[in-house]
């Protein structure tokens, strides 16, 4: 029980975001249908933003805000990390995108998403 | 002593600027397309001349263009075993031009422009591995003469053509990436890879295995220009090209710079002392001495007159191959004489068969029944050609057999004459009975039979190599005093060193 | 110092960056404003570039930084340019140069949307390509990766029907790795605390055995595997070089996977050092990958009849001789890894601008079709001779010298296999391209169609032509300046591990 509780204070969030990544990872390889890939290669990103808020995390600090109470930057939390993901983000967003827009072309040619489908018409 | 002078790059140079203006003149001017391949052969050769009376007082010409790695450049030096071959192969260009112009135009072939940029660069390339001063320049001309000669294999662009290019860039690009290897091997080991006669490797260097293995890789890639046995299949094969390019090319060029690549290797990378310790030297002397034979019987039964000097050619330059591999100076001496010797024969019949093609459009030795009456001057220049190869005294030939003879007494090593006598015995007999049915048959068909057109292009050149077999036959030091070169390589590549009796 | 020559290093970035980004506003006032202005700006990078390197070079290889806003690394985002960076952002910005000169006759008969959606791209993925070789920051890397990546996508996707998929598959595999990428900048700012490269470099090596270090090594390899399509990540690439627009692809085939292999040696040379253990197991991966993708992409070449997509099999086997380059871990492999860099992207460019040509004027690349080409298109035929050469490493072309260096890093090195393994490619180089060139040269005429008749004598419009010509010379040009490169730029450029 010791260890498990030790586990989880310490590693527990990051097995969670690891699982998280490679669900999506496994999705994307087996899943059928491109807009599952698509959702699952979201859950990929979100699971790396997860990843890098979990370890700017900080027990008893607060948001970095001047209020006058302390200058100590220890009672901050690291705002790098928020910061460099709210970037990820946007990149994201934009892969999203660009792949929405691919997957709405391939829907008006091969006139579905589903994999088997696609395929069988793109080797035509 | 050594002068820095531009000169060697200018003889690589002109050949090249030729090819360029050859390129760019075209079918349409046919005239001064081949102006210009005259004058580069012309000045190709006087400047190589120019150069010889310094060599021959033992200085040399040395000049790097640039640097290829960051510790090597592209270096061309004359030294008197490269002069050699540079003063060979720029003297015999200029009858192989004119004559190749006669016969292009009395064959009526195509692609000629392609044709004759292709044969300058192969002279450019063969001047550049002459002259050059270390591996990597050697192997940058040796790959290129491959790749220049490819398109002159091909020239008739037919399936046969293919075929043959194919086996040909087979066995040459094989070759050239071990030999990449080897260069690579030996710059790791010694430091270095500029040529030094007497060899740059000693036998503290590396561990004995290493050198051997590496000894392996570079005679290999050597000995398949020089059509060594096994290695030999792509030469019958390439002799679908045009004869001129089997004459020049597989008498003088690309077969030559096989062996000359086997003899730089052999005096000026490894040197006689370090082969004697590693002693895998026996076994390139046994094969080459095998392929003498061997190829002398396979000419034997030949009919086709192109094909039987094919195997004749790869029977001599296995002569020069064991002279060199014999590792006695008077045997090395030899070697570089046969190189000269070989290529005058060899190009004249060469061109004798590339005559008789172009007039009787036969290629079989049955066939050429009395032809001699139509072609006296041609057939007679054969008969010299032939009894030099058959080593007759006062021929080219004999000169260069009497040192190799010489050289494998030196060498402790008398076996080897007996190879030597059965292969000039058996030379006679693939070689005279050509002379006799031209000469001593008659034609059963004669009258009717057609001729083409008789080309002053093309005889005038044979004469003039034919006649020069026998001036050197008769005084081997004349002008460009290709024996006393001789001499100075060979004694500069055993300086210290006896052969071992 | 001119206040242009003071902030060169972002105008390699920034030029394109803006002139790209108002091209659609521009393209919508005038059809070819915005393309001619997407050049004339990276035509300004490329200036930019070259004075870079040459103050680099003048200063005896100092780097260069450039602190974005005045900011103070590690703080904030700095570009630095050694040698090494200025000398490929040259090579980046000359290639885009000409291949944008190239796109014109393509994109002609386009509406505004097309040429100006074109344009946008390509000089996206400039700026993705510079800004990632030229990068001091990780994280900066990550965005200017992805600046690439999206706007490659685009370019792939521009390609036509079969694109698409190519395309978005592309985006998936792609996407994977850069994620990777991420977590591996994630657990080193978690070691390290930093995100600039010289910094990180300083402060990781007390942690070197830590276990983390070995996965964000793992995540790095493997995210820029998938981007520079080492062997078994390969997966996109093919189909994606394939049906990419037939005028982006010479630019996709000869630098996108360039970048991210730089960006693997920056890591594994620069931040990890090769001299510790962990690195060197690394490296001994990526060494075996590297062997495979040479044999296995060279035996996949020769199986294919579309032009395209043997070129393409035939780039995942010259990665694998970058990549054994990287795997020697000693001075010339590195010099060779570069070297190849450099080579391999004007090579590659060169067969596949010709191939764009080809496609432009008879619409189909097989093979088997490609008789009496030397007649119809002599210049062009010349040019994939010259690379062809270059590929297998004949000298004196480019190819030869980065195989030289290759085969002395690896003599150097003690590790024998890889020589074998290069002499093995070569010729199974040579069989696939002396295919292509006893096609041209020597086989009967195929009856091909005139999609587009020739207006030039050349049988290509001269904006393709120039272009073709340019890249085509470059090939000699490199080989025979290859020792200059290498001793007066890339030896100035070593990193720190070689130079003690």
């Amino acid at each position: 029980m010791e260890v498990l509780n030790e586990f989880l204070k310490t590693r527990g969030i990051y097995t969670l975001v690891m699982i998280l990544f490679f669900l999506g990872v496994f999705g994307m390889v087996l899943s059928k249908n491109y807009m599952k890939k698509l959702m699952a290669m979201n859950v990929m990103q979100v699971a790396v933003i997860f990843f890098y808020l979990c370890f700017a995390q900080k027990d008893g600090a607060m948001i970095p805000i001047q209020n006058g109470v302390t200058t100590n930057p220890d009672m901050y939390i690291n705002p790098l990390p928020h910061g460099l993901m709210l970037t990820a983000i946007v990149v994201s967003l934009g892969t999203t995108g660009v792949a929405l827009a691919l997957l709405m072309r391939i829907k008006e040619i091969y006139g579905s998403v589903e994999e088997t489908e696609v395929l069988r018409r793109a080797s035509k | 002593m050594t002068i820095i002078d531009c000169r060697p790059f200018l003889a690589v140079a002109v050949s090249m600027l030729a090819a360029l203006l050859i390129a760019f003149t075209g079918e349409k001017h046919r005239n001064v397309r081949e102006a210009w391949g005259a004058l580069a052969a012309v000045t190709k050769f006087g400047i190589i001349c120019s150069m010889l009376p310094a060599v021959l007082a033992g200085d040399a010409y040395e000049y790097t263009l640039c640097q290829i790695t960051d510790t090597l450049g592209l270096t061309l030096r004359t030294d008197p075993a490269g002069m050699i071959f540079a003063l060979l192969a720029s003297m015999l260009w200029i009858p192989v031009h004119f004559y190749s112009i006669g016969y292009m135009r009395c064959n009526q072939e195509g692609e000629q422009t392609g044709y004759f940029a292709a044969f300058a660069v192969c002279i450019s390339a063969c001047m550049g591995v002459a002259m050059s001063a270390n591996l990597l320049t050697f192997f940058f001309f040796y790959e290129l003469l491959t790749l220049a000669s490819y398109p002159l294999v091909l020239h008739h662009r037919n399936q046969e053509a293919l075929m043959a290019a194919r086996k040909y860039l087979i066995y040459t690009l094989i070759s050239g990436q071990l030999f990449l290897v080897g260069i690579i091997a030996v710059y790791c080991i010694a430091g270095t890879v500029d040529f030094k006669a007497g060899g740059i490797l000693t036998i503290d260097m590396a561990p004995k295995w290493v050198i051997q293995f590496i000894f392996i890789l570079m005679i290999m890639a050597g000995s398949v220009k020089a059509a060594v046995m096994p290695l030999h299949g792509w030469l019958p094969a390439a002799m679908v090209a045009p004869t001129p390019v089997s004459a020049l090319l597989h008498a003088v060029a690309v077969v030559k710079t096989g062996v000359f690549a086997v003899l730089r290797i052999i005096g000026f990378v490894f040197g006689p002392k370090l082969l004697s310790q590693i002693g895998l030297i026996d076994l390139l002397a046994w094969a080459a001495a095998l392929t003498i034979l061997i190829s002398s019987l396979m000419a034997l039964r030949q009919d086709h007159l192109k094909r039987r000097l094919a195997f004749s050619t790869i029977g001599q330059l296995s002569y020069i191959v064991l002279g060199a591999s014999l590792l006695s100076p008077m045997a090395i001496k030899g070697a570089y004489l046969h190189l000269v010797a070989h290529a005058v024969m060899k190009i004249t019949l060469f061109m004798c068969a590339g005559a008789i093609i172009a007039r009787t459009h036969r290629n079989q030795i049955s066939e050429l029944y009395g032809i001699a009456k139509k072609m006296p001057y041609t057939m007679t220049c054969f008969t010299i050609a032939s009894l030099g190869i058959a080593g007759i005294p006062f021929f080219v030939g004999f000169i260069s057999k009497w040192n190799l003879a010489l050289g494998a007494l030196q060498a402790g090593k008398p076996i080897f004459i007996v190879v030597w006598i059965a292969s000039a015995l058996l030379a006679g007999g693939y070689l005279l009975p050509v002379v006799q049915m031209a000469f001593f048959r008659k034609d059963p068909q004669e009258g009717i039979r057609k001729y083409g057109e008789h080309s002053n292009c093309m005889v005038i050149p044979i004469c003039c190599t034919a006649i020069l077999s026998i001036i050197l036959g008769v005084i081997p030091d004349a002008y460009p005093h290709f024996f006393r070169l001789a001499t100075m390589a060979s004694q500069a590549i055993c300086a210290g060193w006896t052969g071992g009796w | 110092m001119s206040i242009f020559a003071h902030h060169a290093p972002v105008f390699i970035v920034l030029l394109p960056m803006t002139a790209s980004l108002l091209c659609m506003l521009f393209s919508r006032m005038s059809r070819n404003l915005g393309c001619y202005i997407v050049m004339a700006s990276i035509v300004g990078a490329f200036a930019s570039a070259v004075s870079v390197l040459q103050q680099v070079v003048a200063q005896g290889g100092k780097a260069i930084h450039y602190y974005m806003g005045g900011w103070q690394p590690p703080i904030g985002i700095e570009f630095v340019l050694d040698p090494l960076n200025s000398c490929l952002a040259v090579l980046v910005t000359f290639l885009s140069m000409v291949i944008s000169l190239y796109a014109r006759p393509f994109v002609k008969d386009e509406d505004w949307l097309h040429v100006g959606g074109y344009y946008t791209l390509f000089g996206l993925l400039t700026v993705g390509l510079c800004g990632m070789i030229i990068t001091g920051d990780v994280f900066n890397l990550y965005v200017y990766l992805e600046i690439m990546s999206l706007s490659g996508y685009g370019l792939i996707a521009l390609g036509g029907r079969k694109s698409m998929l190519a395309a978005f598959r592309y985006l998936l595999m792609g996407t994977i790795g850069a994620s990777l990428y991420l977590l591996g900048v994630g657990y080193m700012y978690a070691i390290t605390g930093t995100l600039n490269m010289a910094d990180m470099a300083q402060r990781v090596a007390p942690f070197m055995n830590s276990p983390l270090v070995a996965m964000a090594i793992a995540c790095f390899i493997i995210g820029f595997g998938i981007k520079m399509a080492l062997f078994p990540l390969h997966g996109w690439q093919p189909d994606a070089y394939t049906f990419s627009h037939p005028a982006a692809a010479p630019f996709i085939a000869g630098l996108m996977s360039k970048a991210p292999a730089y960006a693997l040696i920056r890591f594994m040379y620069y931040i990890f050092k090769v001299d510790n253990p962990v690195v060197h197991s690394a490296l001994n991966v990526i060494g075996i990958l590297g062997i495979a993708g040479m044999l296995i992409g060279s035996f996949m070449a020769l199986a294919q009849y579309d032009l395209r997509r043997m070129l393409a099999y035939s780039s995942v086997a010259q990665i694998g001789y970058i990549a054994i380059g990287i795997a020697m871990g000693n001075v010339y492999g590195f010099i060779g890894a570069v070297l190849h860099i450099i080579n391999h992207a004007f090579m590659k460019s060169a067969l596949f601008l010709v191939t764009g040509g080809i496609c432009y004027r008879f619409g189909e690349v097989n093979i088997y079709r490609l008789g009496g080409l030397n007649r119809k298109m002599m210049f062009s035929s010349v040019t994939i001779t010259l690379a062809s050469l270059s590929m297998i490493g004949l000298p004196p072309t480019a190819g030869f010298f980065s195989k030289w260096y290759l085969m002395l890093g690896s003599y150097t090195a003690h590790e024998y296999i890889y020589i074998p393994v290069l002499v093995i490619s070569s010729l199974l180089n040579a069989i696939y391209f002396f295919r292509i060139i006893e096609q041209m040269f020597v086989q009967r005429e195929a009856s091909l169609t005139e999609v587009k008749p020739p207006t030039t004598f050349l049988g290509l419009p001269w904006e393709m032509v120039v272009p073709i010509a340019c890249v085509g010379i470059g090939v000699l040009v490199l080989g025979f300046c290859s020792a200059d490169i290498v001793v007066n730029i890339l030896k100035l450029g070593l990193p720190e591990v070689f130079v003690k």
